[in-house]
């Protein structure tokens, strides 16, 4: 996605933004503003996500452990050590980085498959941790009485504050990367995707940016364990295994892997199906949850980000 | 232009259908349990319970003339879920209290949705956090729970162990919530038992055996092993235990172990092993004066009739739960602060897992007694003593 | 208490790692075999194990079909899944890149396991051993007769497959493919074919590790996922594609498992062995028996 439209950018921040007045005159739906928070954190991630296997081709099966250092980190200065609650979330992105750049930098020698596995070898070792760990985290029970957020005073402790609190930060996020993109870093990663002996011909540092990259959606995905943990006020280990790394997966691939957009809608596709819609077929739930993601991987594959352009080229015939 | 029309209307339909609510003469009562997920050996068996209590107070008539509306979800054992189902329940569906969940660490999950929104929460999990709170040293207001806690299986076991002679002894956990409550709880009270722990193993819920682990342990020569988890781990332990030759060393399960079924997937390996259990387990065992003898074949009964598979001791906690907000109901009708204060003063509850007592200080209302010590014989269940 | 020496502690370790590695071979044996034809990784085949396991108690427990006739039924039921698998989930993928084959995989999986737990439901099942449950004890170390029978199965797997592909036309043919696809094609191979017997060998290896594990370890609907990630690990950890890898890769993990079980912190066992594999990735990125250079040439 190289040009990034203006109009769809502001339908979508004004339907973010009437979205909890709608939702509350409709009794049935008036509870998924809460629904759209999770889906605004999850959003967080994807979009690094987007952007460290879109555009650097780089694939990551264990980026729930990155979400899951930014929840605890954020959840033990807090409770344990009194940090205030901002500065715990800062403290969280920096460790997430930290880790980003120490598991990284070895990570670049290895292709495909392996770097698959690393990911997914490096996601389950930390959830071990963090199960493991119970003077720090509270083991498997999890940890409760994690405060909430709340600047100068006023406290965001409920979900439509919240909802407003996430979205905002998301549509933060996604100016940045939107920039990041059409900027020559972007470009350079663009390049880097297409073919990195092309690149390495031409100077551009491929190591660094990898790096870089994996670096700033680590960041994210912290950023997005905070805002979880002080929303739910309690976190548990099972929350950050190697299921939810590949639901972040499904999430890129049904939204669409090359586009940010793509990330957003993803994540809120499979937050509201795995939260809400598909609790209907009841145990026919995960056939119906893997029928839709083979149908889409068929017959979508650039995810329902390219849908509209598949149907454009449809209708042009 | 008839059809654009004709779409108008229909969605008006829609959205006032959705926004009218009619009043219906019936309590609601909702319920949250993990019927499917890591911890569905409990939500399973307990969302059957809650669904058969119910059913037969309607059958009956109901309470006071209502009919009850149980609405069940499922957390599929997962904390966001559960988190964002409370909310649905109270704010959404309207119910006047809930039962569930059935997992220490959801239920701790949502112990703050509860006390914010001030409705009653009957727990089926089994952590001391659900109904302590840390920081004032007593129990949240609104929040009680049925299931024993893991301290009073513990205590049960080292009581027995006491009785035997039993001093050193090595415990094996998995390291899911389950084992790892159980573990903290026997590190805990062995001192005040005089117990020695020389081993400390775990596994994980998945794997395929624990020799390695009892091969460590069985080098350390201790009296008795403790094996704390549920699922078919619990089951390749004992088979484990077995095959290495290790029947000198007295094993003990925990409360997780309390289905026949269990004892059947052994395959004989199960054979002269302790575990501590509620009542409603062994209800055939129970002598005919004992207080939770009725309730118990009752249940025993209704379930393998309804069901056609034996009782599961997690159902029971569902049972208890279920029963006693029924009978809050009844007493004082739907109003969640009488709710809260007739449960807080329940006296002499006879329930699955034992004859409850609640009060102020005590949200759990149960004492070690609510377990009996049963050992394997024959394929079967038999009274330890 | 007789004591139980170190010694035989250790040789105890051996004789599980050895077990469970022989399992993970398997299954790496199978991810291997698509690997190479097709450069995808197939993240179901920890089903495929699964099912083996529920359908041999299916066939010989529920309906009492004698061992002998249970056992070649299943592996066929597991077949024809697997085929059913790259019928309705592979090959209709237009354009096939890495990714989305991948993906395809894993939605494969996420069905599979919902009708797993439709059909058996979510409790687990138990085998009867093959040839029974007295231990056999060697010197204090005990050693269950079903071990045999797994170890026996990966021997005869390890031994069939390597005769198959190097002794017969249909087994070069696939291996042409693994080695480039389209000079396979122009010499006549039909390319699609030998996908679909690669997905149809896979699962009944998987199949044959699920039916005998189960008598040792139970089997539920739940266990395909660690299944296959300890199976995947096992054939990275080898290098993907070679089958000499993928056993010693199984053999290595599941001991590791056993020995840092038995020795350190039993909490943490499954990270000792991930630890390691990460630290060979790091040294080799190819894996140990894996090529550096072929790899390179691999698309993805």
């Amino acid at each position: 996605m190289l040009r990034i439209r203006k109009a769809p950018m502001l339908a979508g921040a004004l339907l973010i933004l009437v979205f909890p007045w709608i939702a509350s005159r409709i009794p049935a739906i008036s509870h998924y503003p809460d629904l759209m928070v999770f889906a605004g954190v999850y959003a967080l991630i994807t979009i690094g996500l987007s952007l460290l296997m879109g555009y650097a081709g780089q694939i990551s099966l264990g980026h729930a452990a990155f979400f899951g250092i930014g929840a605890y980190v954020s959840g033990v200065l807090t409770t344990q050590f009194d940090v205030n609650a901002w500065l715990g979330m800062l403290l969280g992105a920096v460790a997430a980085a930290a880790v980003a750049v120490a598991i990284g930098a070895p990570s670049l020698k290895l292709r495909g498959h392996y770097l698959a596995m690393a990911t997914l070898a490096f996601g389950i070792i930390i959830n071990i941790v963090f199960r493991e760990e119970a003077r720090w985290t509270g083991g498997p029970d999890g940890m409760v009485g994690i405060s909430g957020l709340s600047v100068f005073g006023y406290a965001f402790d409920t979900a439509g504050k919240y909802y407003y609190l996430v979205w905002a930060i998301v549509a933060a996020v996604f100016l940045f990367t939107v920039n990041l993109i059409q900027s020559p870093t972007g470009r350079a990663l663009r390049a880097i995707h297409a073919s990195e002996a092309a690149s390495a011909a031409m100077g551009i540092p491929i190591a660094r940016y990898k790096v870089i990259v994996f670096t700033f959606s680590a960041v994210l995905a912290a950023l997005a364990g905070s805002l979880y943990a002080h929303y739910m006020n309690f976190i548990n280990p099972a929350t950050f295994d190697l299921f939810f790394s590949i639901k972040l997966i499904i999430m890129i691939a049904l939204g669409g892997m090359h586009s940010i957009w793509g990330a957003i809608i993803g994540a809120i596709l499979v937050a509201f199906l795995s939260l809400e819609w598909l609790h209907y077929f009841e145990e026919f739930e995960i056939v119906v949850y893997g029928a839709i993601l083979l149908l889409v991987t068929i017959f979508l594959p650039e995810g329902l980000a390219g849908a509209p352009a598949k149907l454009m080229a449809r209708m042009r015939r | 232009m008839v059809k654009k029309v004709a779409i108008v209307f229909l969605v008006c339909f829609a959205i006032c259908g959705w926004t009218i609510q009619p009043a219906l003469a019936e309590y609601k009562v909702g319920a949250i349990f993990s019927v499917t997920g890591g911890a569905s050996f409990l939500g399973d068996p307990e969302k059957k319970t809650a669904e058969m209590v119910v059913e037969k107070i309607n059958k009956a008539g109901g309470i006071n003339g209502q009919q009850v509306k149980l609405i069940v979800y499922d957390d599929e054992s997962d904390a966001t879920k559960c988190n964002l189902l409370s909310k649905k329940l109270i704010t959404q569906d309207k119910v006047v209290a809930v039962i569930g969940p059935s997992v220490s660490g959801l239920s701790l999950a949502v112990v703050p949705v509860f006390e914010k929104e001030q409705t009653p929460l009957i727990s089926c999990a089994a952590s001391y956090k659900i109904v302590h709170n840390e920081k004032t040293g007593k129990p949240y207001p609104w929040i009680f729970k049925t299931p024993q806690s893991d301290s009073l299986a513990v205590e049960a076991i080292y009581t027995q162990m006491q009785k035997m002679g039993i001093s050193k002894i090595a415990i094996i956990s998995v390291t899911e919530a389950f084992g790892a409550s159980g573990r903290e709880e026997l590190i805990r009270l062995a001192p005040a038992y005089k117990i020695e722990i020389v081993a400390d193993e775990k596994y994980g819920p998945k794997d395929t055996d624990m020799m390695a682990q009892l091969t460590k342990i069985k080098g350390l020569g201790p009296q008795a092993i403790i094996n704390w988890s549920v699922g078919p781990s619990q089951v390749t332990v004992v088979r484990n235990w077995r095959d290495l030759g290790m029947e000198k060393i007295s094993f003990f399960q925990s409360h997780g172990f309390g289905s026949r079924k269990n004892i059947e997937l052994a395959a004989g390996a199960a054979e002269g092993v302790f575990c501590p259990l509620g009542a409603c387990n062994i209800a055939e065992l129970l002598p005919a004066e004992h207080a939770q003898k009725q309730v118990t074949t009752e249940y025993m009964n209704d379930y393998k009739a309804k069901y056609n598979e034996p009782l599961s001791s997690f159902g029971g906690h569902a049972w208890d739960a279920m029963s006693l907000l029924a009978d809050a109901l009844k007493a004082v009708g739907p109003d969640k602060a009488k709710l809260r204060a007739y449960l807080e003063t329940k006296q002499g509850f006879v329930g699955q897992h034992g004859v409850f007592n609640f009060s102020a200080d005590d949200h759990n209302g149960l004492t070690k007694e609510a377990f009996q010590m049963v050992v394997v014989k024959g394929k079967d269940w038999a009274l330890a003593n | 208490m007789e004591s139980f020496p170190f010694v035989n502690q250790l040789l105890q370790f051996l004789v599980t790692g050895l077990t469970v590695g022989a399992i993970y071979a398997m299954v790496a044996i199978g991810f291997n075999i698509i690997y190479n034809v097709t450069e995808i990784i197939n993240l179901a085949q920890g089903e495929f194990v699964m099912l083996g396991g529920l359908l041999m108690v299916s066939t010989h427990v529920s309906l009492g079909l004698p061992l002998l006739l249970a056992f070649p039924v299943t592996v066929l039921g597991v077949t024809l899944v697997g085929i059913l698998l790259d019928r309705l989930a592979i090959r209709p993928i237009r354009k096939p890149s890495v990714m989305t084959l991948i993906i395809a995989t894993v939605a494969a999986s996420i069905i599979i396991k919902g009708l797993a737990m439709i059909i058996w439901g979510k409790s687990p099942y138990d085998l009867p051993a093959f040839s029974g449950r007295t231990p056999i004890d060697i010197g204090g170390v005990i050693i269950q007769p079903q071990y045999l029978w797994v170890v026996g199965f990966l021997v005869a797997v390890a031994v069939g497959l390597t005769l198959f592909f190097n002794r017969t036309i249909l087994g070069k043919a696939m291996g042409a493919c693994a080695d480039n696809p389209d000079a396979a094609r122009l010499v006549g191979i039909n390319v699609r074919h030998m996908v679909l017997l690669s997905f149809a060998l896979s699962a009944a290896i998987g199949a044959v590790a699920g039916l005998t594990l189960t008598p040792i370890a139970l089997m539920d609907y739940d266990r395909g996922a660690m299944l296959a990630i300890k199976g995947f690990g096992a054939a990275i950890l080898g290098g993907l594609g070679s089958f000499p890898g993928a056993i010693l890769g199984g053999l290595i993990l599941g001991l590791i498992e056993s020995l840092s079980a038995g020795m350190l912190d039993s909490g943490y066992k499954d990270a000792y062995a991930l630890i390691i594999l990460l630290a060979v990735l790091f040294i080799r990125p190819s894996g140990i028996l894996g090529n550096l250079e072929v790899s390179r040439f691999k698309r993805f």
